[in-house]
Order: structure tokens, then sequence, then C-alpha cells
């Protein structure tokens, strides 16, 4: 018989232990499904998730894959933290690389050493900017911030859209919906020869550890916490609910917007239509998956990164269309939405005695 | 591009079946959100009932069990979400997000085989009559029986709600599910079974798509419908009626947004094609700017986990 019990307290152990059996759940269920498209469930899964990274160059490209991620996610889970649903960040992503793009664009040419910076700090201004209007729009007009931030992702992949077929093209790119080449002094340094991993990385490490910085020890953070618990309790406490709304919007905005730049400055070097594979609804993802911690968020980067990786190897080796990837992610979403269940309810396995039956 | 009656009955007729994958999907969520569930999962849910559908039809070569798994398929994957949310007591926000993800990629998965076939032709009923009476003939007539019962489904849904037990039932789980469980209702058995009629519905509308709007089966075809469908419930403030004139609104927008496309202004198409989801925030605004409106409609544990202790 199964009793299923009330827990008092969540113990720290099994709020960081359930994201791993979430992962482990995920493959189970992968490599049934798998199965039932006829596939060796064992070696579709060593394709999926042990080929992808067995050399250097997978790794690096791992990395490439998890900065985006990492980096966007951490900005979320402000939002996430503090209840406020941003689930927009594609389209602040998008938003940030046009920004950036233009300005990229716009230097066209130039060497310098200020270049880049100056395209990196447009493009973290353009995400915030988009996040703004969900957030203006929540605390003043009473918004919905999920629907508005939503509708604003297909915006903003319009405007591209716009963009890089109409004003933005390259000259000389035979109509190709694609801008020019950026020029070397408005790209992000490569670390390794012949490798793809670049310097965003560093953005994104300072981003981990400011941003943790201001959760844990920073008076706004204490806010944000105490808002994300209990709304009533923010209030009789006196803080101040618009201003933090729009300043979390802005940190993630701004997040996205630098994972956007980051992109197109870095791998992409160029704008053209599609400059993320929905780095914005995956980051969701993994801010979940790390727990909206900055250490958790770098692992469940890492981890999401790899289903990314791994649909592009199965595509080539399997012949599965690389949306599998998505599968996964939902999966691991569903998993570990699932298993939070056990940290509140303990499930005890109890044997009946046969007098008491 | 003359501007004659019949023209003017033809674009109507195009609008409105524009707006049936919207008044189903919507008409379901509506259901669901009234019973206290906030399911965000529509997009994935309607894109499951697409390729369902189509599959099913170009297995089968039979639109009436292509329909029927459409709905059936729908209402499959919303118990995964009703599962997490009522037996698992999860976020509802989160658990919407990752049902709409994983359907997304789930419909690519199964739908690679399926591209490029061409569709069936879907009966359409009353076709002479269409063709014979002006003006209200393209509007009244020549339509499939999906439209028919997209436009009759508002009243069923306004009636249900109001004039039937169950439907006081679910309103009374949706405002206040404690009270109604200490009448002796099942919270979660009426929230389940307005959840998986929410998917079946969903379904529906991803089947409208795939099989009669634009019969064939294209990755990612839903295209935010899903969403601006979760945008019209709030639109409507939670009355079937108004989701019947707000999918109406949207479905003339996505209309006159095509005609001027096809007429060549000199607007940018994109500038056009991002018309319906530009007016889905502006009305959004107008709506919910007063917050006391959407205070007194909104159902009231609308969102929030629910748990008997036993």
């Amino acid at each position: 018989m199964i009793k299923i019990e009330k827990r008092n307290d969540v113990s720290p152990s099994i709020y960081f232990l359930t994201p791993i059996l979430a992962i482990f759940l995920t493959l189970i269920g992968g490599g049934i499904i798998f199965y039932v498209l006829g596939f060796n469930p064992i070696e579709a899964l060593k394709f999926f998730f042990i080929t992808p990274i067995s050399d250097l160059y997978g790794f690096s490209e791992l990395l490439v894959k998890a900065t985006p991620l990492c980096l966007i996610a951490i900005g979320l889970s402000f939002c996430f933290k503090s209840n406020n649903w941003n689930i927009g960040a594609e389209g602040q992503l998008i938003f940030g690389g046009i920004v950036g793009g233009g300005v990229a664009l716009l230097f066209y040419g130039h060497d310098g050493f200020y270049v880049l910076p100056i395209i990196i700090l447009s493009g973290a201004i353009g995400g915030m900017i988009f996040a703004l209007i969900p957030a203006v729009l929540k605390t003043y007009f009473n918004t919905n911030e999920i629907l508005v931030s939503l509708m604003l992702v297909y915006v903003a992949k319009l405007l591209l859209d716009y963009l890089v077929v109409g004003p933005w093209s390259n000259p000389e790119g035979f109509n190709f919906p694609e801008t020019r080449q950026f020029s070397e002094s408005a790209r992000m340094p490569i670390l390794f020869d012949g490798l793809r991993i670049h310097a965003g990385i560093f953005i994104t490490l300072i981003t981990v550890f400011l941003s943790w910085l201001i959760l844990y020890k920073t008076y706004l953070g204490f806010q944000i916490k105490v808002s994300g618990l209990s709304l009533k309790t923010a209030k009789y406490a006196g803080y101040k609910g618009k201003t933090m709304i729009i300043l979390v919007f802005m940190i993630s905005g701004a997040c996205a917007g630098l994972a956007g730049v980051g992109e197109i400055t870095g791998p992409i070097g160029q704008l053209h239509r599609n400059i993320s594979p929905d780095y914005g609804f995956t980051a969701i993802i993994v801010a979940f998956l790390g727990r909206l911690n900055p250490v958790g968020i770098i692992f469940a980067s890492l981890v999401v990164a790899l289903t990314y990786l791994g649909a592009e190897t199965a595509q080539i080796f399997l012949q599965v269309p690389k949306y599998t990837g998505q599968v996964f992610q939902g999966m691991i979403l569903f998993f570990l939405l699932g298993s939070d269940y056990l940290l509140f309810f303990k499930i005890k396995f109890l044997v009946l005695k046969k007098n008491e039956l | 591009m003359s501007f004659d009656l019949n023209f003017i009955g033809i674009l109507i007729g195009a609008i409105m079946a524009s707006s049936v994958p919207l008044i189903l999907a919507a008409s379901g969520e509506l259901i669901t959100e009234r019973s206290g569930v906030l399911n965000l999962g529509v997009e994935g849910m309607m894109i499951i009932g697409a390729i369902s559908g189509f599959a099913l039809m170009v297995i089968t070569d039979n639109l009436f069990l292509a329909v029927i798994g459409s709905m059936l398929s729908g209402l499959i994957i919303s118990i995964i979400f009703g599962v997490l949310t009522q037996s698992l007591l999860t976020n509802h926000v989160a658990t919407g997000l990752a049902l709409t993800i994983f359907g997304i990629g789930m419909s690519a998965m199964i739908g690679k085989n399926f591209v490029g076939i061409p569709g069936k032709e879907f009966p359409l009923l009353f076709i002479n009559l269409k063709e014979n009476v002006p003006f209200l003939g393209p509007i009244l007539f020549g339509h499939s029986i999906i439209l028919y019962f997209a436009f009759l489904l508002p009243f069923l849904t306004n009636y249900f709600l109001k004039k039937t037990k169950i439907g006081l039932i679910i309103r009374a789980v949706g405002d206040s599910p404690t009270s109604a469980s200490n009448q002796g209702i099942n919270v979660i058995l009426v929230r389940y079974s307005c959840i998986l009629y929410g998917g079946a519905m969903c379904g529906l509308a991803g089947a409208y798509l795939s099989l009669i709007y634009t019969p064939q089966w294209i990755e990612n075809m839903t295209g935010g419908r899903g969403w601006i469908a979760l945008a019209l419930v709030v639109f409507a403030t939670w009355s079937p009626i108004k989701v019947l004139i707000g999918a109406l609104i949207f479905g003339g927008i996505t209309i006159l947004q095509l005609h001027m496309q096809a007429v060549g202004l000199r607007i940018p198409v994109q500038l056009l094609s991002a018309l319906p989801y530009i007016m889905t925030i502006i009305v959004l605004v107008v709506i919910s700017r007063d917050s006391r409106k959407i205070k007194l409609n909104t159902p009231t544990s609308l969102g929030q986990i629910f748990y008997k202790e036993k």
C-alpha cells in the first residue's frame, strides 16, 4: 500500500536532486519514443547525448549553445522569482540582435577597440527596451504580461524579416535575406583557433556572478524573493511593486538582448532571418531546471544545450527531425515539474501485515 | 477590385472561416479557465490536433475519423497537463508552456512524413445556395460543418454555463474551490473534465486548419493562433458570446491584411502580418485598463493550485 504524507519542510538536498531525477526520467521517456519510432533506444540515446560531446569541437559547440541559454535564463530567473511571467525572451533576444546588428552595420568598415563594446551595449539596451513594453503595460495598464511578451515575439520576428529583406539587406548579396557580414572589429573574439567558442562566454559568466550578488547579497534581491513568495507580505513591507516589476523585466530583457547580440557578433556574424533557434523559449526550461539559482542555471544550460546538439546529431545519423530536441526539452520540464511533488509530499510504501487486512 | 455586394459577402464568408479555429480553441479554453485552470498549452494542443487530423486523413482516407481523431489527440495530450496540475499540483503557467513546447516538437516529429502531401477536399454544405443567393449566399452557405458548429458553440457554451447544473458547478469550482469542495463537489474531477474538454476543442481547432482552412501539413502551421485564442478569452472577459465577437474581429484583421497584401499597397508585408499580434496587444491594454472590470469577471481561483487535505 502506498501512503502519501505532506512534508513539513523541504529538504535542500531533494530540492536539487529532483532535477537530476527529471533528466533521468527524460532519458527513459526519450528511449521509449525512439523505440516507438523504430530505433534501438540505447543507440539512439547515445547518438543524442554522447556522440555530440565526444570530441573537443563538440564540447566547444556545447559551450557555444549554453552561452546564450544560460544568459537568458539568468535574466528570466529575476522575473520568475518575483512572479513576473516574461515568456517573450525570444522577442527581446531578436530585438537586441536587431539593435546591435544595426549599430554593427553603422560601424561597417570601422576599426577600433570601441566598436564591439558599443554594439554589445546597444544590444543590451535594445532587449531592455523591448522588455519594458510588457512591464509598463503590466504596471500601468494591468495588462497580462504573458500574452503581451509573447505577441511581441512575433512582432520582433517580422521586424527582423522586414529589415533583412528590405532596407538592411546586403547591397552585394543577390537579394538573399541577410545583411552584410560585420567587420572584424564588430565580431566577438574567438577563444581558440578552429573552434567556435567566443568571448561571449565571459559576458555570461560575469552576468551569472553579478546576478548572484544581486539576488543573495542586496536588498533588491531580498525584495524580489519576498515578492515571489508572497505578494501580500511584500506590500505590507512597503516594497514599491511597480518599480520592482519594471526592474526585473529590464534585467531579463537586457540579458536576452545580450544573448542576441552575442549570437550575431559571435557565431553568426551578420543578421538573417533565423538568428535564434528558439533560445528565448528554451531558456525558460533552463531557468526552471536550474531552480532559478545562478549556479543551478549554469549546469542546466549545459544539459539543455546538449539537447540542441543531440537533435542535430540525431538528424544526421538517424534522420529524425531536429524538433526532437524540443520534445526532449518539453519532457524535461514535464518531469521536473512533476517530480516537484516529492518536495512537498512523502511517498511511503507500507507493507501491510495480514491481520491488518 | 470592385466593391459590389457579392464581393463583400465573399469577404465576410472568408472572415468567418478564418475565425473558426479561434472560436473553437477560445471556447474550449474558456470552459477550462472557468473551472479555475489556466492552460497555456493551447498552441501545443492545437498543433497536435492539426497533425493528428491530417495524418489520420492520409492514413485512413476518412475525414470523419480524422476529425474525431484530432479531438481525441488534443484530449489525450491535455491529460498530461491534467495529471501534472491537478494530481501533482504543478504550476499552471510553467506546465502549460511545457505542453506548448512539447506539442510543437512532437507535431513536427510526427509530421515529418506528411510534409508536401496534398490534402483532401472537405465537403462543403449548401454549395448551390452559395452561388445562387447574392450577398447572403457566400456568408451563410458553402461552409464546412465544423464552421457551423463553431458559430453555434459560443451560444451553447453560454447556455451551458448559465442554465445547466453542470455549468453552475464549473463556475462554482472556478470561483471558490474550497466552498465547492465543502459542498461535496469533487473539484479535481470537475477540473480534469474541463481540461480534457478544452484539449478536445483545441484539437478540433487544429484539425480545422490542416483539413479545411489550408488543407495540408506545414510545420508550426498554427502560427500563434493558440496564443491569440488565449488572449481572446481575456478580451471576452470570460463571456462566450464576446469570444465570438472577438474572434470575428481578429478574423477580420487577418483577412483584411491578406487582401491588403494582395492589392499591393505600399506597406511592408511584414507590418501587415504583424497587425493581428499588435492588435491583440492594443485590445488587451484597452480591456485590462479597467482593473475592476477584469477582477469582477476573472474566475477567482484562476491558475491557483487546489489541494484538499485528506
